[in-house]
């Protein structure tokens, strides 16, 4: 039993007998799109949930659970009295890029997600230089909370978005240094190519011990990537108010606060793909029937996401100095000889294959 | 080598870290502290040291320990005890002997420092337990604690 969910392949055909290509096309486009918005829009809305409720079971509390369910519909709930506050703003913000920073950082964070394999040829955009894509769609996100801060007109804002240039442009680099580290093996950036390498064993069994290196380098990274703690610099509540977003009310304040949830999903899911064989089931159990590989990539997704609310609620903060030295004095240096290791593992064919 | 050194032990000590919230997340079920307080109002106890307000506890003989001393009508800091008090004759010997008439408490002023039971000398007020005190009325939290025809136990001034 196999089901063709090639989604951009079977939406198009089926409209191309409706209309001409061009138009075909276009719409197609558009419907993946709205597939994706919707589906990731009540993703975020569930991370923030599970979020709250996984950090309740750590301090020994129980968390949200009147609204709906065991709290099922609490974020949901909160998002309609989002959606119903006013947006408030500052007098002398710089009015048009005030408004467009959380555009930039939800369409940033959107965007990426389009070139997951979900499942084999369940994915939006095939491009060759997937894991490239990924790492400088990342780094857009960026601007958003820079400019966010910038045209608030408010110090504190302006302080959090700074460390947040700070911190993401330096621990880009151990993102994609781990990442390269891994392409050592695959040879390929496209990610179904990944995949099919993985069929052979996952990339962190294949690549052993640099491989777990590489992904213990990934996983720190990626935690400072997304601003959160221990190294949320950019919010620090008892030190700047609420960071880059203190001036934005409202829905824009929740499109921030949804693009930082879908990106820590965002990074549990390029781990996922290139260190954990993406839709591949452990032991290829379930291999005949591909549509499973949707829930073998959403349970590898959320055990990294519950990872780093892992750390989120066990690490103490980090101060700006000791972010600084973490990342260029040990990440950096350790990146480095890793990466000439793997290549001589690589080059001695001293991977690990089934 | 003091690098490596570090590197070893940053790496041991988170996992130590970890491994210890992993285990109050596993076994956050059993611990919770939250109590789901209006589906359970009627098996949640109050723990010992908890100060919901004053009370005079009666034995069965309808008598209390309230020697009429007015100590703590003194050590209150903010004058929420009152104690109207009355002269008794004493019908053995004919003495004269002050006694309480009522012992007023102003719930709504009572910051519940604690300073009247310290400095009660027979015991004779204690905390209770209880803790939904919300009233319609503000005349509702003005209590008398001594109930209606109430006496001293004997004995307890000697």
């Amino acid at each position: 039993m196999s089901i063709a969910i090639n989604i951009t392949g079977t939406i198009q055909d089926w409209l191309m007998n409706m209309m001409p290509e061009g138009v075909a096309n276009i719409v197609a486009m558009v419907i993946v799109a709205l597939i994706y918005l919707a589906i990731f829009a009540v993703a975020g809305l569930y991370l923030v949930l599970l979020e709250r409720r996984v950090a309740a079971w750590f301090q020994l509390r129980i968390g949200p659970n009147r609204v709906g369910f065991q709290g099922m519909l609490q974020t949901m709930a909160d998002a309609l009295k989002l959606v119903s506050k006013e947006l408030t703003g500052t007098v002398k913000a710089d009015k048009f890029l005030y408004n467009l920073a959380p555009y930039f950082v939800i369409i940033s964070s959107l965007m990426a997600l389009a070139v997951f394999p979900f499942t084999k040829e369940f994915q939006a955009f095939d491009i060759n230089i997937g894991v490239l894509f990924l790492i400088a769609i990342s780094s857009i996100g960026v601007i958003g909370i820079l400019l966010g801060g910038w045209s608030s007109n408010n110090k504190f804002a302006l302080i959090g978005a700074m460390r947040s240039g700070v911190q993401t442009i330096s621990y880009e680099l151990s993102i994609g240094l781990s990442l390269l580290t891994m392409v050592l093996i695959t040879g390929s950036l496209q990610l179904s190519e990944i995949v099919e390498v993985q069929k052979n064993g996952w990339l962190i069994i294949q690549g052993h011990i640099p491989a777990v290196i590489a992904f213990m380098i990934y996983m720190i990274a990626g935690t400072a990537e997304t601003n959160r703690a221990p190294f949320d610099m950019v919010e620090a509540e008892s030190e700047l108010g609420a960071g880059f977003h203190t001036e934005y009310s409202g829905m824009k304040f929740a499109y921030f606060f949804l693009a930082e949830f879908i990106n820590m999903f965002i990074i549990a899911a390029i781990a996922t793909t290139v260190f954990f064989g993406a839709w591949l089931s452990p032991f290829g159990i379930t291999e005949s029937i591909p549509w499973l590989g949707v829930f073998w990539f959403l349970a590898k997704a959320f055990i990294l996401v519950f990872l780093m609310m892992w750390f989120r609620w066990t690490f103490p903060r980090l101060r700006v100095d000791q972010l600084l030295t973490l990342e260029w004095k040990y990440l950096l240096p350790i990146n480095l000889v890793n990466i000439v290791i793997m290549a001589l593992i690589v080059w001695l064919n001293m991977t690990i294959q089934f | 080598m003091s690098y490596f050194s570090n590197i070893y032990n940053g790496i041991k000590t988170l996992l130590k870290g970890m491994s210890v919230t992993g285990k109050y997340f596993l076994t956050s079920r059993k611990g919770a502290i939250t109590q789901q307080y209006p589906d359970n109002r009627e098996t949640l106890k109050m723990f010992e040291r908890f100060r919901g307000e004053v009370v005079m506890p009666h034995d069965e003989n309808n008598e209390h320990t309230c020697t009429g001393c007015q100590k703590c009508e003194i050590a209150c800091p903010n004058g929420t005890i009152e104690i109207i008090w009355d002269r008794g004759i004493n019908e053995e010997t004919g003495k004269k002997k002050k006694e309480i008439d009522k012992f007023v408490y102003h719930l709504g002023l009572c910051t519940m420092c604690g300073l009247c039971i310290e400095a009660c000398p027979t015991d004779a007020i204690v905390w209770a337990q209880n803790y939904e005190n919300s009233v319609y009325d503000r005349t509702h939290l003005t209590k008398v604690l001594n109930e209606p025809g109430s006496k001293v136990k004997a004995g307890i001034e000697d």
